[in-house]
């Protein structure tokens, strides 16, 4: 048996940090670095293999065991609910999941509040926790553009700076869960792989609370 | 060498272990128990949360009655039982649906277990445990068992004033090992200090059986904990005798406190992503049903199994007999059940067609030619 750890990494550049941090804690690998369309990466002597996918795949190579650790926003682990072990809060990539809309909006509740999003679970536990009924339009990009041209009311969506947002005219109304980056693993691989899996997280750890 | 176990052979590797979990059950005393491929619907809505997924298949029965395919075998098998005091002892292999965590659809997911209902004493759970632990190493000898007790977990809880959601809550992020969200939902929560740190110690103190039970023993848990830590040490004193090993004492198995009390036990295969056994103490369905009688089980999930552990071979038949327009028939049939005899699978086919894959080739072309 493959005793290699397998990490997936997100696109871009929170996998670039990701991966910064992965190599200062003694899990470096070359290759990454070579610019070409290559999705994996391997360094025997380090026991690690590194895969690029997107970043809300990442959660999907870890629950099905295809890799053992992955970082993966927390918006992705609440949106999908993957069975996997969060290990580590990486506190980097940090943002909000919250309502935007209009600056003035106001809910009156007089009709079903029309709510874009890309993630729809988040949206429904939020608005039914709150007892607020619901038309939910799953979108898959440009979601600020909903409330513009009349497409819904409000829009649940990460906010980073806002600047999106206010240059639309829009705002963040109401913050549901503030979101960072997460180490996550995949429970067996945990069971059989867990010592090279503990060492790793340790050495994130002091990397993230030195 | 092929001739014996060649029926075995030809099965999946699913139907494989599912054949040798029920042999091992029955020699234990579990007696065969077959319920109904369909289920009032009803039964799933007042039980939802014991399910591991909320989807049922639903349909109307010729009186209109709403009837489900059956997502589970515990609850039927519960329903079925009589409140009379002795214990019985079952196992079943069927077929349930559901749909899998994360996946979009139905699937049809081969469950095997075993269910004790009835008074489930020290020895009883120790032969649940024991018979978990052998099932696991039927399937590959690289497994895990993680064991734990709800009790330790309530004992830790019992002095907070907490709603039946919080408590759910904390036991999810204790199942994720998820120690940074454990101390914040702690502290939004005002679970006190004390508490706090006993439950971050659920987390992070995991391992082999003995010597983490040790660990807990020596902390100063809340004197609530008690039977549960003694139930565990009992448990461990009998997997000891029974030569069982690969056991972790591990809380991230805790699960909804509704339904389980006591031991609870997920198991694991190297290579096979999700547990592929689960099961416990589960007394509380048992109350929310109208039994007064204890009940322990577990189920085997096989579905997984199949890709995992069924090494493909190079060829789909052994022998290949070729045969032509003038090949006599009964030469075909003399070399064909010449072959099956021997024990191997045979493909007979005219010459021309496109070869199946095959480890030898009889070709009898041409034979009987004038």
């Amino acid at each position: 048996m493959n005793k290699m750890i397998n990490v997936a990494l997100p696109k871009g550049r929170l996998g670039d940090k990701a991966y910064k941090m992965l190599e200062a804690s003694g899990y470096p690998c070359p290759a990454i670095y070579e610019d070409n369309r290559k999705l994996t990466f391997e360094n025997p002597e380090a026991g690690v293999r590194y895969f690029l996918v997107k970043p809300s795949d990442v959660a999907v190579y870890v629950e099905r065991g295809a890799a053992d650790i992955g970082i993966a926003g927390k918006d992705i682990l609440l949106e999908y609910k993957p069975d996997v072990y969060e290990l580590l809060d990486l506190k980097m990539g940090r943002c909000r999941m919250c309502v935007a809309g209009p600056k003035d909006f106001h809910d009156d509740h007089a009709h079903t509040l029309r709510v874009a999003t890309k993630f729809p679970n988040i949206a429904r536990a939020y608005y039914s926790g709150l007892s607020r009924e619901i038309e939910l339009i799953h979108l898959n990009g440009s979601i600020e553009l909903a409330p513009l041209v009349g497409l819904s009311d409000v829009i649940v969506d990460i906010v980073e700076t806002g600047k999106t947002l206010y240059e639309n005219g829009l705002a963040p109304l109401e913050e549901i869960v503030p979101i960072s980056a997460r180490l996550i693993a995949n429970k067996s691989s945990f069971k059989f792989k867990g010592d090279a899996l503990r060492t790793l997280c340790a050495c994130m750890e002091k990397a993230v609370n030195p | 060498m092929r001739k014996a176990g060649t029926q075995m052979n030809n099965l999946r590797a699913d139907e494989r272990i599912s054949i040798a979990l029920r042999t091992m059950y029955r020699q234990y005393g579990y007696l065969p128990y077959k319920v109904s491929k369909f289920e009032e619907y009803d039964l799933y809505m007042r039980n939802k949360a014991f399910l591991m997924s909320e989807n049922v298949l639903a349909f109307s029965d010729m009186d209109g009655k709403l009837m489900a395919l059956k997502p589970d075998v515990t609850l039927s098998i519960i329903k079925n039982t009589k409140d009379e005091g002795d214990q019985l002892k079952v196992c079943y292999a069927e077929q349930v649906y559901r749909v899998p965590r994360g996946a979009k659809g139905f699937k049809e997911i081969m469950q095997t277990g075993l269910e004790v209902i009835g008074a489930v004493d020290a020895y009883t759970m120790g032969e649940v445990l024991m018979l978990a632990a052998r099932s696991l190493k039927a399937i590959s000898e690289d497994y895990a068992l993680d064991v734990a007790d709800l009790g330790v977990v309530s004992g830790i809880l019992a002095k907070e004033n907490l709603t039946d959601a919080q408590r759910a809550q904390l036991i999810a992020l204790i199942s994720d090992k998820n120690l940074h969200g454990l101390a914040a939902q702690c502290a939004s929560l005002g679970v006190g200090t004390d508490t706090a740190n006993m439950l971050e110690k659920l987390v992070t103190v995991y391992g082999p059986f003995e010597e983490t039970l040790a660990q807990y023993e020596a902390m100063a848990l809340p004197e609530a904990c008690g039977e549960a830590l003694a139930n565990l040490r009992a448990v461990l004193e009998m997997m000891k005798l029974c030569g069982v090993e690969r056991m972790n004492l591990d809380f991230s198995v805790v699960n909804d406190m509704n339904y389980y009390n006591g031991l609870i036990f997920a198991g694991f295969i190297d290579g096979v992503p999700s547990s592929v056994l689960s099961g416990g103490r589960y007394d509380y369905l048992m109350q929310k049903m109208g039994r007064s009688a204890q009940a322990m089980g577990f189920a085997v999930y096989l579905d997984q199994l199949a890709r995992q552990m069924d090494t493909r071979c190079g060829y789909d038949v052994d022998t290949l007999i070729v045969y032509d327009s003038h090949t006599p028939q009964k030469r075909i049939i003399e070399a064909a059940a010449k072959a099956t005899a021997d024990g191997m699978r045979v493909r007979v086919q005219r010459v021309g067609e496109t070869a199946v894959r095959s480890r030898e080739m009889i070709d009898l072309c041409g034979e009987g030619k004038a």
